[in-house]
């Protein structure tokens, strides 16, 4: 399945949608590339929502932590949200659960930004 | 009588769609030989990340040179080795992905992913120089807690 990224606005947070695979080459890329847009259009609070992601390699396990570098360093703030059990499990195995905040409601997330 | 050792054998080129070929290729055949979705997607990961070490790593995204890839079944297991025409390395010189200096480090975590998803995970140094990746796999109808497939 081909990736695909959708962007919404609510109040002052930026909703990245994403669907399909993130891996080494395009869906990598794609993430790399929309967090960066909104870094530079001035955006400081980011959802990534993952799901329709049930698959991610090392790739796009790396380029979620340079999305969460990039926003830190913009002085954002980044949350990952509805993680499916694949996605899950990798952030579980690789330690990155306690460098994410990670939200299962969209609401809550929405509320959780300072 | 006593069960062969099948092998297959294919040369990638140094391309990322080697990398989705590879991981297809290796689970079609842990398909047939009867291991469950769950270990399909951990077999195919864990050889899509020595492609991708490979390709990235190895070789250097270097056209010219090749990714060997091998797939044996032997009685009790699914043997993988993925070899490079780079420099090859030595595993206890890579810095480990789970500790805390290493946590926000954007790559580093593929040897790791493999180590992680099959049973056994060695690299070798090749006589020609390169680095040899060898996952290994127990078929699952010799550890009825490895995804098995139960018989009828």
């Amino acid at each position: 399945m081909a990736i695909q990224a959708t962007c919404r606005q609510i109040g002052d947070v930026s909703i990245l949608d994403f669907s399909g695979k993130i891996t080494l080459g395009e869906g990598s890329a794609l993430l790399r590339k929309s967090v960066r847009e909104l870094i530079d259009g001035g955006q400081k609070k980011i959802i990534i929502s993952l799901y329709d992601v049930d698959y991610i390699d090392s790739s796009g396990i790396g380029e979620l932590v340079s999305a969460y570098t990039t926003v830190k360093n913009a002085s954002g703030e980044l949350k990952l949200l509805h993680l499916t059990k694949r996605v899950h499990d990798i952030l579980q195995i690789t330690r990155l659960f306690t460098v994410f905040d990670v939200q299962s409601d969209e609401d809550v997330a929405l509320r959780a930004f300072r | 009588m006593a069960a062969k050792t099948q092998r297959i054998e294919v040369t990638l080129e140094t391309l990322l769609e080697s990398v989705d070929l590879a991981e297809s290729i290796s689970m079609r055949i842990a398909e047939a030989v009867g291991f469950s979705e769950e270990e399909l997607h951990k077999i195919g990961m864990a050889v899509r990340e020595g492609v991708i070490n490979a390709y990235n790593y190895g070789n250097q995204q270097d056209r010219r040179k090749k990714i060997l890839m091998t797939i044996e079944l032997d009685p009790e297991n699914m043997i993988v080795r993925v070899l490079d025409q780079g420099k090859g390395f030595e595993l206890h010189e890579i810095p480990n992905p789970l500790d805390e200096e290493n946590l926000l480090r954007t790559s580093g975590r593929g040897l790791f992913l493999m180590r992680a998803f099959m049973d056994q995970f060695d690299v070798h140094t090749a006589p020609g120089g390169g680095a040899e990746l060898v996952m290994i796999k127990k078929l699952p109808h010799k550890d009825s807690g490895n995804g098995t497939h139960q018989p009828e």
